[in-house]
């Protein structure tokens, strides 16, 4: 028995074994021939818990090789902890290039963003999808939903969206807002912010997702159509913010709120951190950009 | 001045010397050998092999040590390790006639042939607290009989001699079973499938819907025919050998519920069975696996599936702990990116509620903002 | 040399590297219809097997995938042996049962309808065909259009399946069910899947 061995030796290249990453490959090739259909995979117990990107982790093993530049994100950051993690782990078991920059990346693996930075041709988005099911919460059960898809029967999904206009004057779903892709199949495009749904349709690059825990592998592939279901008397609408990023005073992206204190204080500033950075760098100063640029902070465990 | 949030490496790598700080705890007191975790916490090591789907005794103890003693954490790192090993082969079912049963009692029968055992249980002990135990007293040598005997024939072909308890269940010839580790679930499942869920399933998951069904949420009638435990030979069938090849023994327990069944438009009244088979030691967890998949037959046996022990989409798909644990505590990443779009929404509602429902104060508030 | 030789030469050299190399060039082709993606010599399988669908057969088949050969690679005991040999792939009863389709001759080939479709609730248990073709320019030019290509694509593979603008247009109306294409030839592949719809091209 090998197991107390700490060797990552004792692993092949990108963790997964030759015969899990075939397997992987075939249903990525299929998801590919039939935009936002979900494929159904033998999914494997990863080394992080299953929620954790463990269907992102595992089409990026599948596809990942020596010459790539890996990116990983988390709400749009490079720096959030579970970003940190994945990035490592492939650091370490693929010894492959990491970076921040959106636009040297050609793979970028995220959780719940796509980058501010348009994506180009030849870029693989490989999302870490928690419920593949655009329909799970209209009808929980795999062997109904199934039957949806397979009838393009997806009239459940127009009178949850309309219940909520008659209920509440809109669409109240602000993330994993439902897509249609290429005119067929309803697809969930990952808890994104319906903020970033227009920019998966037509992309150039190739979007890929992986639920680890669901089994399930789909694709969009690049030049796609990917349309926001919505009605004509309430056209689809991505989130809005009254100001721009306090640190670069970028407009027109989307923004995490910072609480500052405990009487209310709190400021606007870009989720994606890259696309934050360089454009300080470029020497664009929002209103509470620090003098000095960018210290960097540290993170103490509590104990 | 706002500063972002930087440095997530070294956090991770600073929590982790913490961990393994606390996992070891004061250094005076001397570290546990993984030996003394096989021999003296062995049903623990049982459960993490069970539902770590690997029958390993030294690997369990090492994820038990390595995850604090957190069952699910210990069953999750055997499972990340199972996953990475290659498959040789298959080896052949094993026979649980063939057993030799340290353990075997019937709830239905008196006295049947080989007998009952009662072996190492906790049945009848008095839970009483046992200071010498603390005291590190020791122990006398056991008192067993001497090897078995007698043929120890399962209870259900004892049944099945009477034609009254429905046949095994036979699989077409050319069946091959499944397998859960290397094909996604897809629904409605064959019972093999199924009962390989259910043995790796989560033992208090499984025990309290087995409970369930003994409460009337699908009441099934059911009686222990029979719970064996014990160690069974495993053989593999290799292609280019006139023989099969003897692997060694594993130890498992099998529970086997009897229930009985007034007949439906689909099934004859009879005797039906219910199924458990588990790694290592574990009554409770074969009873309650025996229960629900008795229970899981609904739709086979032509009854109305009317509670959740009966729901196979529901029991199986929230059965494995890796997996919910993994759901549940994903919660705790950030969600920064959805919160703020939810905030977003329900600042606006917020805002029209109020408009609607109270105009002047509304407009008091909002002057108040400005 | 004899079969035996033969069916245990010619694999990728360094399997983990090879096999991811010769899978991005798929994905990619597969991901842009129409575009040719080199694909150097990385297996060396027997004739009439060209190095590409060997290398691809080595990437992707294992012995969860059943395979189907076309008249001209059954023929010979060689390729069957060698495909065993390295990929472990049963072969398929018949073309309905296969995962993979390996076809050396295209104009002679059977019907696309002949190979597995999928079903409407799985519409991914569909046959991938492999055609081997001379080239991809001095055939009838096919104009393609779809998701993965900007505005359109072209490429014009020789020796071409019988009625194939037709046969594809057919594979079209049976979405999502369907079969999807790469085609190979000695040095390169190009991809048409399922979704990939053909306009023919004014001569």
């Amino acid at each position: 028995m090998t197991a107390q061995s700490t060797d990552i030796a004792t692993y092949n290249f990108a963790y997964l074994d030759e015969q899990t990453k075939r397997m992987i490959r075939r249903a990525i090739l299929k998801g590919i021939a039939i935009p936002g259909y979900q494929v159904p995979f033998a999914s494997r117990e990863m080394p992080m818990p299953y929620g954790w990107g463990t269907g992102g982790v595992q089409v990026t093993a599948s596809i990942i090789g020596p010459d790539d530049v890996l990116k990983v994100i988390d709400q749009g950051a490079d720096d959030t902890t579970n970003a940190v993690s994945i990035r490592a782990f492939f650091k370490k078991v693929a010894n492959v290039a990491v970076t921040t920059d959106t636009a040297t990346a050609s793979i970028i693996q995220t959780r719940h963003r796509i980058p501010e930075h348009p994506l180009t041709a030849g870029q693989v988005l490989v999302y870490q999808v928690p419920i593949p099911e655009p329909l799970r919460f209209l009808e929980p059960r795999e062997t109904e939903t199934r039957k949806m898809h397979a009838l393009e029967e997806y009239g459940l999904m127009h009178v949850k969206l309309y219940e909520d206009i008659a209920k509440h004057g809109r669409i109240a779903t602000t993330y994993a807002y439902p897509v249609k892709v290429e005119g067929r199949y309803v697809m969930d495009p990952s808890p994104t912010p319906k903020f970033d749904n227009p920019k998966m349709h037509r992309s150039p690059a190739l979007q890929l997702f992986g639920a680890g825990r669901e089994k399930r592998i789909y694709a969009v592939p690049p030049f796609t159509d990917v349309v926001s279901l919505d009605f004509e008397d309430h056209p689809f609408e991505v989130q809005t913010f009254d100001q721009p990023c306090a640190l670069c005073a970028a407009e027109n992206v989307y923004l995490d709120e910072v609480i500052l204190d405990d009487h209310g204080g709190h400021m606007f500033v870009c989720s994606d951190t890259d696309y934050c950075e360089k454009r300080r760098e470029e020497g664009h100063r929002g209103h509470l950009a620090p003098e000095t640029d960018l210290a960097p902070g540290n993170m103490e465990p509590v104990q | 001045m706002y500063v972002a949030v930087k440095g997530g490496e070294a956090a991770i790598a600073n929590a982790h010397s913490l961990l393994a700080d606390r996992r070891r705890g004061d250094r005076s007191v001397p570290a546990l050998r993984l030996d003394q975790i096989v021999e003296q916490l062995a049903l623990g090591v049982d459960r993490v092999m069970s539902e770590g789907s690997l029958y390993d005794r030294e690997l369990a103890a090492l994820a038990i040590v390595q995850a604090r003693g957190d069952m699910i954490e210990a069953i999750f790192l055997v499972r990340a390790y199972r996953t990475t090993l290659p498959r040789f082969g298959y080896t052949s079912p094993i026979d649980t006639s063939a057993m030799l049963v340290e353990r075997r009692v019937s709830a239905t029968y008196k006295d049947l042939p080989g007998g009952q055992l009662l072996g190492p249980t906790f049945d009848y002990t008095h839970r009483l607290l046992d200071p010498e135990l603390a005291a590190g007293a020791g122990v006398a040598e056991p008192v067993q009989r001497a090897g078995q005997t007698e043929p120890m024939p399962r209870v259900s072909a004892i049944l099945a001699r009477e034609g009254l308890i429905e046949p095994d269940g036979d699989m077409p010839q050319d069946h091959v079973p499944g397998d859960i580790t290397r094909e996604p679930l897809e629904f409605p499942m064959a019972r093999d499938i199924r009962l390989q869920a259910l043995s790796r399933g989560d033992e208090g998951f499984l025990l309290a819907l087995g409970y369930s069904t003994q409460r009337g949420y699908a009441r099934n009638h059911p009686f222990v025919g029979e719970i064996r435990i014990g160690e069974v030979e495993l053989e593999l069938d290799v292609p280019e050998l006139p023989f099969t090849v003897p692997l060694g023994t594993v130890r498992v327990t099998e529970c086997q519920m009897v229930n009985q069944f007034k007949g439906s438009a689909k099934a004859p009244p009879q005797f039906t069975r219910g199924y458990g088979l588990v790694f290592g030691q574990s009554e409770r967890k074969a009873m309650a696996m025996a229960l629900c998949d008795r229970a899981l037959r609904a739709s086979e046996l032509g009854e109305d599936v009317v509670a959740a022990a009966q729901d196979e989409e529901f029991v199986i798909t929230h059965s494995d702990n890796v997996q919910a644990t993994g759901f549940v505590e994903h919660l705790k990443l950030p969600h920064y990116v959805d919160f703020q779009a939810e905030l977003d929404l329900v600042r606006r509602m917020r805002a029209e509620y109020e408009a609607r429902e109270n105009p002047a104060k509304a407009e008091e508030k909002k002057e108040a903002a400005e | 040399m004899d079969i035996a030789a033969q069916s245990i030469e010619g694999g990728f050299a360094d399997p983990v590297f090879n096999a991811q190399t010769v899978f991005r060039a798929v994905m990619d082709a597969m991901a842009r219809p129409g575009s040719v993606q080199p694909l150097p010599a990385l297996a060396r399988p027997p004739a009439p097997l060209l190095a590409t669908s060997g290398a691809i057969a080595l990437a992707l088949c294992d012995n969860d995938t059943p395979l189907w050969l076309d008249p001209a690679l059954h023929a010979s005991a060689a390729i069957g042996s060698w495909l065993g040999f390295h990929t472990g792939a049963p072969l398929a009863n018949t073309p309905a049962d296969a995962h993979f389709a390996f076809i050396a001759t295209p104009a002679e080939m059977m019907a696309l309808d002949g190979f597995s479709q999928g079903t409407q609730d799985y519409p991914d248990r569909s046959t991938t065909l492999i055609l081997q073709v001379g080239d991809l320019a001095s055939g009838s030019p096919l104009l393609l259009e779809g998701p993965g290509i900007e505005t359109s694509a072209a490429i014009a593979p020789a020796q071409m399946p019988r009625h194939f603008v037709e046969q594809w247009k057919q594979n079209n109306k049976r979405f999502p069910r369907g079969v999807d294409i790469i085609l190979a030839t000695s040095d390169g592949i190009a991809c048409l899947p399922r979704t990939t719809r053909i306009k023919t091209m004014e001569a």
